[in-house]
């Protein structure tokens, strides 16, 4: 699908660390929008092969700023042409998302990013009981009778799509343009000179470069200690799993912040099933028994019939999190060396949008407006970005 | 099943115990500036190292300080809260 091109040259333009999504998307957008495209897109394993391959899928924007809202939207408004931009077909599929509501507070989360989602113009309502069960009549409205269903958010654009094709994609159009992607290829060191970056050491080589651009999610400290900085970024694994295939049964995307639980059915009818982050800090993608017990259980408390079901497999993938569950992009005290990153358990949706601004962002060497809530100053403002409401578990 | 070793109760499992956040020291609120302060409040080491830790032993009520690798998981020590206070481990 594209060149695995043999040496690595001395210098380039523009270095992205990570081809994930999110630095195969701004390689992409970097190439086609702005005409720079002496890129080397660094990859320490192979393409989609961090949380870009691991993450379940969902994609919505229905958040509960503004500024994300925009944000989000935006990104469902490329993804809708991302099959033909990249001439690939990612098997984007709009389901309609649910996010459950068993208590009154949750109801008025979903409220608020209801009128939020309104005013900006995205597809979102709240929706009583009798609707939901309607839609999902195979759904257990008391949850077990410990946590009834006492209305939702729906979001109809709510969507989900072929992850590992979204890396692809993106790999080939931006090869095409003449980005070089190295895979197999791991940082070593930043070169940091007079507060500007100045090139980048490899397993591979030397590279000498004035524009470096981080996209390696669960890695961000690693890298941004490699650059003399701190963060508020904190690692934890984010673990998820996925059911044998089943014939279809549930079209939509459901998410239940207080059961932590979300699903969805792929289109080879396996459950794609998530919950939320481990709770102590770990840099090991290790998989546990306590998560498949915990989130089996709420699942049987939403579906009971699936009591027989087996599960295929468990993963786990390193979030990469901040403290107002909004991502840090942009511009960083080092000049020339821009970060991409904070995306915690949240980041797969943001891929087309992320690549755009963080392109917008390098190729004018300012931070894009639609990513200007999410700078790496905020914090010494105190002005976060509290985007927790529909961010945490809520996928 | 994770096993994690309380001072007080011995090996129990994971699922019994809280976590709760990196020992750290808390800089002069008088002197320190606004962006000293902004880093102690937000920033973080994130990187994988030995670590002190806040413990929390949920069925007994019980806080402790523990030293893991958050590279490996790897637990390699612990403090009662009487260790704490005689060893200065804060």
């Amino acid at each position: 699908m594209f060149r695995a091109p043999e040496r690595l040259d001395s210098h380039y333009d523009v270095v992205i660390i990570g081809a994930g999504g999110h630095g195969l998307a701004t390689a992409y957008y970097l190439a086609r929008d702005h005409g720079i495209r002496n890129i080397a897109v660094l990859e320490k394993g192979y393409i989609g092969s961090g949380n870009t391959g691991r993450n379940t899928t969902i994609i919505r924007s229905n958040y509960l700023t503004p500024e994300g809202v925009r944000f989000y939207d935006r990104s469902l408004a490329l993804w809708r042409g991302l099959n033909d931009d990249l001439g690939l077909n990612l098997f984007y599929s709009t389901r309609g998302h649910y996010t459950l509501a068993h208590n009154d507070a949750t109801l008025r989360t979903a409220r608020w990013r209801a009128e939020v989602n309104k005013h900006l113009g995205v597809d979102s309502r709240v929706v009583g009981p009798e609707e939901i069960a309607r839609a999902l009549p195979m759904m257990d409205m008391s949850c077990g009778g410990h946590a009834p269903i006492v209305g939702a958010l729906y979001h109809a654009p709510g969507a989900v799509a072929r992850h590992d094709a979204v890396a692809w994609g993106y790999a080939r159009a931006a090869d095409r343009l003449g980005v070089e992607v190295h895979q197999q290829t791991e940082v070593l060191g930043l070169q940091v000179e007079g507060g500007r970056i100045r090139g980048v050491s490899t397993t591979r080589g030397n590279i000498a470069t004035d524009c470096v651009i981080s996209a390696v999610a669960g890695y961000t400290p690693r890298i941004l200690n490699m650059a003399g900085l701190t963060s508020p970024i904190y690692v934890h694994p984010l673990q998820a799993m996925v059911s044998e295939p089943l014939k279809p049964w549930l079209d939509p995307i459901i998410v239940s912040g207080s059961l932590h639980v979300y699903v969805s059915q792929t289109a080879r009818g396996e459950l794609v099933m998530g919950a939320s982050l481990d709770p102590r800090e770990l840099h090991t993608p290790r998989s546990t028994r306590e998560f498949v017990t915990g989130l089996a259980g709420h699942m049987l408390d939403m579906f009971p019939f699936l009591a027989g079901v087996k599960i295929n497999r468990q993963w786990a993938g390193l979030a990469d999190m901040t403290p107002d569950f909004a991502p840090i992009m942009g511009r960083t005290p080092v000049e020339g060396f821009f970060l991409d990153a904070g995306w915690g358990t949240w980041g797969f949706k943001a891929t087309p949008v992320a690549g755009e601004t963080m392109a917008a962002t390098v190729a004018r060497g300012r931070n894009h407006p639609l990513i200007t809530s999410f700078d790496w100053e905020r914090f010494a403002r105190f002005e976060l970005t509290g985007e927790k409401g529909a961010a945490a578990v809520g996928h | 099943m994770k096993l994690i070793p309380c001072p007080l109760n011995g090996l129990r499992p994971a699922d019994e115990f809280v976590y709760g956040g990196e020992v750290r020291g808390m800089p002069d609120p008088a002197a320190a500036d606004d962006k000293r302060w902004s880093e102690y409040v937000f920033h973080r080491s994130g990187i994988p190292s030995v670590k002190r830790e806040w413990w929390y032993h949920l069925p007994s009520g019980y806080w402790f300080v523990l030293e893991r690798d958050t590279a490996t998981d790897q637990v390699l020590r612990t403090w009662s809260a009487q260790q704490i206070a005689e060893a200065g481990v804060l």
